[in-house]
């Protein structure tokens, strides 16, 4: 089974880039099924349902929708198995320091050509680890901006392959498709690993921790100085 | 490779019906207008072209580079597209100074020259009014600002073969030397225009109507006539207004003495 993990930056397109993607995929003979991992609220189901494909929903609630997404890495692909013959797995990632791709999934990183040049600067892993960078929105600037833009993520990530997509059209999308088609298949979920290290730790905050004060925290704790140490056992 | 050639293949208009012109080449040294009503799908084309289309888009075009589909890297990769297009979108939206813009640019097209920055903010300086500096915030450009520094940067960075421009009347920068800068020696160049000074500039020009390329109309030479005498009105009507903009008063003077030319 081929599977492509797609992340991206909340209002990018993933999932007008993925439904394009989805019906070239299944003009093409292919059987693609959708899990679509978000934090409170997601109807994408819906649109993905109007393609008459499988679709999961997986809402992480207060949990990193990334962290949530590995966890049931397994769970999903059992759940694809007998239905189709590609995995898509969108997940809405959150501070977008971790990467939910692992080494044998086609990892797709979607970001929006109006959020500026620096964006790729700001985003990590989910932006530096893809294989393939999908760039939207380029229809709204100047072709030079959108040079630039490419040059910025071609600078944190220079071996990505960048793609310029119209999510309105569908533009660019069937390039899209042919990369999930030509990427390899996942064999042993047992051996699977991230390609990437979610960020740190756990810190006393995730746990439920309300009380501001210093006292209060264990871990690993950074300083705004750059200082960093571990309290605890 | 050397570009001699474009042929845009004929696709489908807004409703589905194939375009009435089926095939058109442009050569080197060729500049062809596009007219049409706006929504008239005049940018889609000019778009198709940028892209190097290959049935892809909604109007199903196809786009050849002398005469065959051209390669996959070049479609991918803007170093190797050597399409400059001017597009009416131009505001900014990086946060970044016009220096550090230039240089990105730059580099992105693969382009390392000393001065570059000089030379493309001298260039945008000609033809806008308040001049650009290269420590200013791209995003506190004016639209004149903004159209004059790409008009600059696809002279001077984007320097390509292939050049699509939409609608630089709109621009608020003087179009003539614009267009002159932009056309150079030996490009092929499309023109998406209102303006019939510019329209009749070009040798042809394809008319567009609800998506779809419906005939092409060659300029004629009463049309580059017409066109000649029309700059003078249009020339005139500048330097009223740029009088206006120097703080002066206009008299009956001003329009007589046109009128008796």
């Amino acid at each position: 089974m081929k599977v492509a993990i797609i992340a991206g930056t909340p209002g990018a397109g993933k999932t007008s880039v993925l439904i394009h993607t989805i019906k070239t995929l299944i003009n093409d003979g292919h059987k693609p099924v959708v899990v679509k991992i978000d934090c409170l609220y997601t109807d994408d189901d819906i649109r993905y349902k109007k393609l008459g494909i499988p679709v999961l929903v997986g809402l992480s609630k207060d949990m990193c929708p990334d962290h949530f997404a590995i966890y049931n890495f397994e769970e999903m692909v059992d759940w694809a198995k007998d239905k189709g013959d590609i995995l898509l797995i969108e997940t809405a990632g959150l501070c977008h320091r971790c990467a939910p791709y692992t080494k044998n999934s086609l990892g797709i990183c979607v970001i929006d050509a109006t959020s500026g040049p620096n964006t790729p600067r700001k985003v990590g892993p989910f932006l530096t680890s893809a294989d393939i960078v999908v760039v939207t929105k380029g229809d709204i600037i100047s072709q030079a901006e959108r040079e630039v833009f490419r040059e910025r993520v071609l600078e944190m990530n220079p071996n990505c392959r960048v793609y310029e997509v119209n999510g309105l059209t569908g533009q660019g999308c069937v390039e899209i498709a042919k990369e999930i088609i030509e990427s390899s298949d996942i064999k042993e979920l047992d051996n699977e690993e991230l390609r990437h290290n979610a960020p740190l730790c756990i810190c006393t905050l995730c746990v439920g921790e309300t009380r501001v004060g210093k006292k209060y925290h264990r871990g690993i704790l950074r300083r705004i100085d750059g200082f960093m140490k571990y309290e605890g056992e | 490779m050397e570009i001699r050639e474009i042929t845009i293949i004929g696709g489908y208009d807004k409703n589905g019906n194939p375009e009435p012109v089926r095939e058109v080449t442009i050569k080197r040294g060729e500049i062809v207008g596009v007219v049409g009503p706006t929504g008239s799908g005049k940018s889609n084309l000019i778009s198709d072209i940028e892209q190097l289309a290959q049935g892809d888009t909604i109007s199903k075009r196809k786009i050849l580079v002398n005469g065959k589909v051209p390669p996959i890297e070049m479609r991918r990769d803007p170093k190797k597209r050597r399409i400059a297009q001017l597009s009416q979108n131009m505001n900014f939206l990086a946060d970044m100074t016009v220096e550090e813009f230039i240089l990105m640019h730059a580099k992105s097209r693969g382009v390392y020259r000393e001065n570059i920055v000089d030379e493309v903010i001298e260039l945008a300086n000609r033809l806008t009014g308040e001049p650009i500096k290269k420590d200013y915030n791209l995003t506190i450009l004016s639209g004149g600002q903004s159209r004059s520094l790409m008009v600059a940067d696809v002279a001077v960075i984007s320097d390509s073969p292939i050049v699509l421009i939409d609608e630089i009347e709109n621009a608020g920068i003087k179009k003539h030397e614009a267009l002159e800068l932009l056309a150079g020696y030996g490009k092929i160049v499309l023109v998406i225009t209102h303006d019939p000074v510019l329209a009749l500039m070009t040798d042809r020009r394809i008319v567009m109507r609800s998506g779809g390329m419906q005939k092409i109309v060659e300029t004629t030479e009463e049309e580059k006539e017409i066109s000649r005498r029309i700059n003078e009105v249009d020339n005139w009507l500048l330097s009223l207004r740029e009088k206006i903009r120097l703080g002066e008063r206009l008299t009956y003077e001003d329009v007589t003495l046109a009128v008796k030319e």
